[in-house]
């Protein structure tokens, strides 16, 4: 990383810039933090009367869907919909870090009482937070590019309004909007997949393979723009990520978006190979800067590095080096597994609940059509009557034709409920996505800290060699001791890194840690919200079909006594 | 075994031990005679049904046979129950000699006769045919007219070796012995193209009613509306069937979710499992009710438009027959006046010709006019039978709508305070 960048790090960090704002920060809302922690019993009382009505309860007027498939009109809030109960509730560990910082304990080694505060409280239930953030995305665009460069001239691209309304004091306005392009989403994605190694972080929408051709169409525009939204809204959820940096500048900064794409493969690739030759040339010196290590190797920055850790990771792999902690990796690759296997199981479940839901609307559509068929044959018995019998008929007729429409009504508007919530599998999916993303991140710091070591270890050696060799020399040996002054500083640099990776690595095992925890309270707390809604919705509608066909069954009733069709 | 009652609404008649009835059998019994004696029209009552279908025979040659049982108080039934077993083939017989010999009269339909499906032999195949032959039947037994066919009652009474012998002969006849009428008709067909030359004349060919007309449009609008009817029935009952299946795979899926996830929250979607799967089966009847009693009968009405037509044909025939036999009567008569002033000598032959013709004439007019009448009662019993018959249809799809529905709401609402229980438990853990 060059020094130009801003580095936006998690709190705990050395950056005192950050702490400085990080204070000014608590201060200024001290009064609430230490409010929500003496009068917690009450603050978990209330919110828990609230957390009763659930957002996905069908009694909401002006859907979401709805608001999804109309172009935004200037005068609808854009925000109606935006706020599920759990964006206002805060998980107590981020607010833990306000509170531990809050009280002076901001450093690296107040890492392990953070720990331990954050456990006791990440358990327990949720406080009434008023920290909004709302997203809404409208109005796509074309617009032009500024033909600039020769090589591309003037190419057209799609812009996206993004409105934020927030009380979060971090954003220094309450209502505001951008203009922003999918690159920047891409940026903004990769961008805080850097920063934020360890979290499980929500996966942006794609990329389209042929995107100046899809562009075009109107149906293609305004998917990605409902995916954009979708993408927002959940960063926006995230407890951590929602304070991000990151973000902010994405939703608040007028004019183009600031953050460059720093993983950019081509730039990533030039700046590796331009260092490379200094590296090479060098004196065997393989240095790396401690701040280096934060980031994989593998995102190409580093050419040497990355072939070190590939060459370690073969290493270890074929037997050499024990890895560090045995055990906690074996509960790691345990725990590895038990999310790939919920996942399988949550795969076939969101694809049978699809499959069902698409049966479901199969099946209004049916009993619609019939109940149009039988209203055609109603009109026109009706029309045709010449007795009493025929018209009493036709009168039989269109009742039942009615029942059937009406029934089929309700069906439909019980499934676009169904939809909804039953879309929950499939959302959760998209976040074992991101656990495994964070996973990676665990290993890759792993392996960076276990390359270290093994360099360390191996430039140690040489060191004894030298100077056993050095010391048969009469007079010392000038060059090489010379050499082993060298590799002595150089072993104290990566010393250094070898603890800056480790730290990093501590620091990505506990976010993992404090995410499954997350991933497990509000995976809790969604299904079984998604449960109730649904048997609710099922009842409800199952309820009104069940009087609908009741009452006509009892006004023909008569009939059944005349039963002159053969008993089975 | 099923006791079809044969009360059509308008005559009550199924009184099993009226007073008449058990004295008539008493008597019979006494006498040894087989034959029933005469029993009041209100108290004589005709209950058949079809049951117990039996695959028999192999392969190609493979068919199904049912159990005919027929109890009835009829004179000229001998014995009050009686048993035998046909296969679709005689059921098929009877329905050509019905249609032969009652003109006017809307046959009741069979079951189509569908090569195909026959090698299949499905469960649901079998049952489908089995009801609507026994439908079929119990139709005939009904109407009063057909209910006295002696076909009718041969078919159901006579024995295996007589009814083979009885299928036998008629067959034989129906091969090669032209009914005189066919006869006159081809004969007349040539005269009246000639008399046409003759007379310049343009012939009518169909009846100008305009009532009649209106009927004929009806009755084919009506075939439309019932075809359209009936195949969005058919596609109801499979959207049933499929909607069962979701369910039944969504249920498992979620179970074993459920089973994975473990604690409270696995407990949750066990439960959202077996609802579902419950939910299946119940779907699965319901599929099976629809298609019994909501997309047959609906098909059995389409089968009676198509015999009504039948009937509209025969109408059209004997009003051409009438119409041509009259041409012919007509042009003899004139030849007689002209034979009277050339040829006295053929003057006789030409009377009895012509006293014959006019036989024909008559004749064909009678039949004609039978064929008109009989179709305006029908049309009345027609609508009658429909009006009750897809109204009780509709009243049972209501019913097992509606009990669906109930199953669903029950099924969903018990899982709701297991659903509150199970989050409880989960948000004092700390989850």
């Amino acid at each position: 990383m060059t020094g130009s960048e801003i580095n936006y790090k998690p709190l705990e960090d050395d950056n005192p810039s950050r702490t400085d704002a990080m204070e000014t920060l608590t201060l200024g809302q001290a009064p609430q933090t230490y409010l929500s922690n003496s009068d917690y019993r009450s603050a978990i009382s209330a919110s828990l009367s609230v957390n009763d009505s659930h957002p996905l309860a069908p009694s909401k007027q002006g859907s979401p869907i709805q608001l999804l498939q109309e172009p935004l009109e200037i005068d609808e809030d854009p925000f109606e919909d935006n706020y599920p109960d759990h964006l206002i509730v805060e998980p107590s560990y981020a607010s833990e870090e306000v509170f531990v910082s809050c009280s002076g304990e901001a450093s690296s080694n107040g890492s392990a009482s953070f720990v331990h505060n954050n456990s006791t409280l990440s358990r327990s239930p949720t406080t009434l937070r008023t920290e909004i953030l709302s997203i809404s995305v409208a109005r796509p665009e074309k617009a032009q590019e500024a033909s600039g460069t020769l090589v591309t001239a003037g190419s057209s691209f799609v812009t996206y309004l993004i409105l934020t309304r927030t009380n979060m004091p971090e954003y220094c306005n309450t209502d505001f909007s951008v203009r922003r392009r999918f690159r920047d989403i891409v940026t903004l994605a990769d961008r805080l997949a850097e920063s934020y190694r360890g979290y499980f972080i929500p996966s942006r929408p794609e990329k389209s393979v042929v995107e100046s051709q899809i562009m075009q169409k109107q149906e293609f525009v305004e998917q990605r723009r409902v995916a954009i939204e979708k993408y927002l809204r959940r960063l926006a959820a995230h407890p951590v990520i929602r304070k991000s940096e990151e973000l902010r500048l994405f939703l608040q900064s007028e004019g183009k978006f600031p953050l460059s794409p720093s993983l950019d493969m081509a730039s990533r690739m030039l700046d590796g190979a331009a260092k490379l030759p200094q590296q090479l040339f060098g004196d065997g010196t393989m240095s790396i800067a401690p701040q280096e290590v934060s980031q994989p190797a593998k995102s190409g920055r580093d050419l040497v590095r990355m072939f070190k850790e590939l060459k370690h990771s073969v290493t270890i792999d074929w037997g050499g080096a024990k890895p560090l902690i045995v055990e906690e990796d074996k509960e790691f690759i345990e725990k590895k597994e038990s999310v790939k296997n919920y996942e399988r199981h949550l795969l076939n479940a969101s694809q049978k609940a699809e499959a069902l839901v698409k049966a479901q609307e199969e099946m209004s559509e049916v009993m619609g059509e019939l109940g149009l068929a039988f209203i055609k044959l109603g009109k026109f018995e009706s029309e045709q009557a010449i007795s009493n019998v025929q018209r009493s008929h036709a009168s039989n007729v269109k009742a039942f034709a009615t029942a059937s429409v009406k029934a089929s009504r309700f069906s439909r508007e019980a499934n676009i409920q169904g939809v909804k919530q039953l879309d929950r599998f499939h959302e959760y999916l998209g976040l074992i996505q991101a656990a495994h993303s964070a996973f990676s991140d665990r290993s890759n710091a792993l392996l960076t800290v276990q390359t270290l070591m093994s360099d360390i270890a191996l430039m140690n050696t040489r060191v004894e060699k030298l100077t056993v060799a050095s010391s048969k020399v009469f007079g010392g040996d000038k060059s090489r001791n010379w050499k082993i002054e060298e590799l002595k500083e150089t072993v104290k640099t990566t010393e250094k890194a070898r603890d800056s990776a480790q730290t990093e690595y501590n620091k990505i095992k506990e976010h993992n840690r404090a995410e499954l925890e997350r991933f497990a309270f509000e995976r809790h707390r969604d299904f079984f919200a998604m449960l109730k809604g649904f048997a609710r919705t099922q009842v409800e509608y199952a309820e009104k079909k069940a009087d609908l066909w009741t009452k006509l069954a009892e006004e023909s009733s008569e009939l059944a006594v005349h039963r002159h069709r053969a008993a089975n | 075994m099923s006791v079809s009652s044969s009360s059509h609404h308008s005559d009550h008649s199924y009184i099993l031990n009226s007073p008449g009835a058990m004295a008539s059998r008493q008597r019979s019994s006494l006498r040894g005679t087989s034959s029933l004696s005469p029993v009041a029209p209100d108290q004589q009552y005709l209950s058949i049904s079809v049951t117990d279908p039996v695959k028999l025979g192999m392969g190609v040659q493979a068919y199904i046979s049912y159990r005919v049982t027929t109890k009835t108080n009829m004179e000229d039934y001998r014995g009050v129950e009686k048993m035998v077993i046909r296969r679709y083939s005689d059921f098929a017989w009877l329905h050509e000699r019905l249609s032969e010999k009652y003109k006017g009269i809307f046959i009741p339909p069979l079951p189509e006769k569908s090569a195909v499906e026959k090698f299949r032999f499905s469960a649901e195949f079998i049952e489908v045919r089995r009801r609507a032959l026994d439908v079929f039947l119990h139709r005939i037994a009904s109407h009063p007219q057909l209910r006295f066919s002696e076909d009718l009652r041969n078919f159901l009474q006579a024995d295996e070796e007589i009814w083979a012998m009885e299928r036998a002969r008629s067959q034989e006849g129906t091969l090669f012995k032209k009914k005189p009428s066919d006869f006159m008709q081809i004969f007349k067909d040539v005269q009246s193209k000639v008399s046409d030359v003759v007379l310049g004349k343009e012939k009518p060919l169909e009846e100008s009613n305009p009532d009649y007309e209106k009927l004929k449009h009806y009755i084919l609008e009506l075939e439309e509306h019932l075809g359209e009817s009936q195949k969005q029935a058919f596609r109801v009952v499979k959207r049933h069937r499929e909607l069962g299946q979701a369910l039944s795979e969504f249920g498992r899926a979620v179970k074993s979710l459920g089973d994975c996830e473990g604690g409270s929250l696995g407990k949750a979607f066990s439960g959202l499992g077996g609802r579902s799967e419950f939910l299946s089966y119940k779907l699965q009847n319901q599929a099976q009710d629809l298609l019994m009693n909501f997309e047959e009968p609906l098909k059995e009405y389409m089968r009676t438009v198509q015999s009504i037509k039948v009937v509209m044909g025969d109408r059209a025939q004997a009003f051409r027959q009438q119409q041509e036999l009259s041409e012919a009567t007509k042009l003899k008569e004139i030849n007689l006046e002209k034979l009277r002033l050339v040829r006295p000598d053929r003057v006789a032959e030409a009377e009895i010709e012509l006293r014959e013709m006019r036989v024909q004439c008559d004749e064909a007019t009678r039949r004609f006019e039978e064929i008109v009448k009989r179709m305006q009662k029908e049309l009345v019993r027609f609508q009658e039978d429909k009006t009750h018959d897809l109204g009780l249809a509709f009243h049972d799809f209501a019913e097992g709508q509606a009990q669906l529905a109930n199953d669903t709401a029950d099924a969903w609402r018990t899982l709701l305070p297991d659903l509150e229980s199970w989050s409880q438990v989960a948000e004092n853990n700390g989850i």
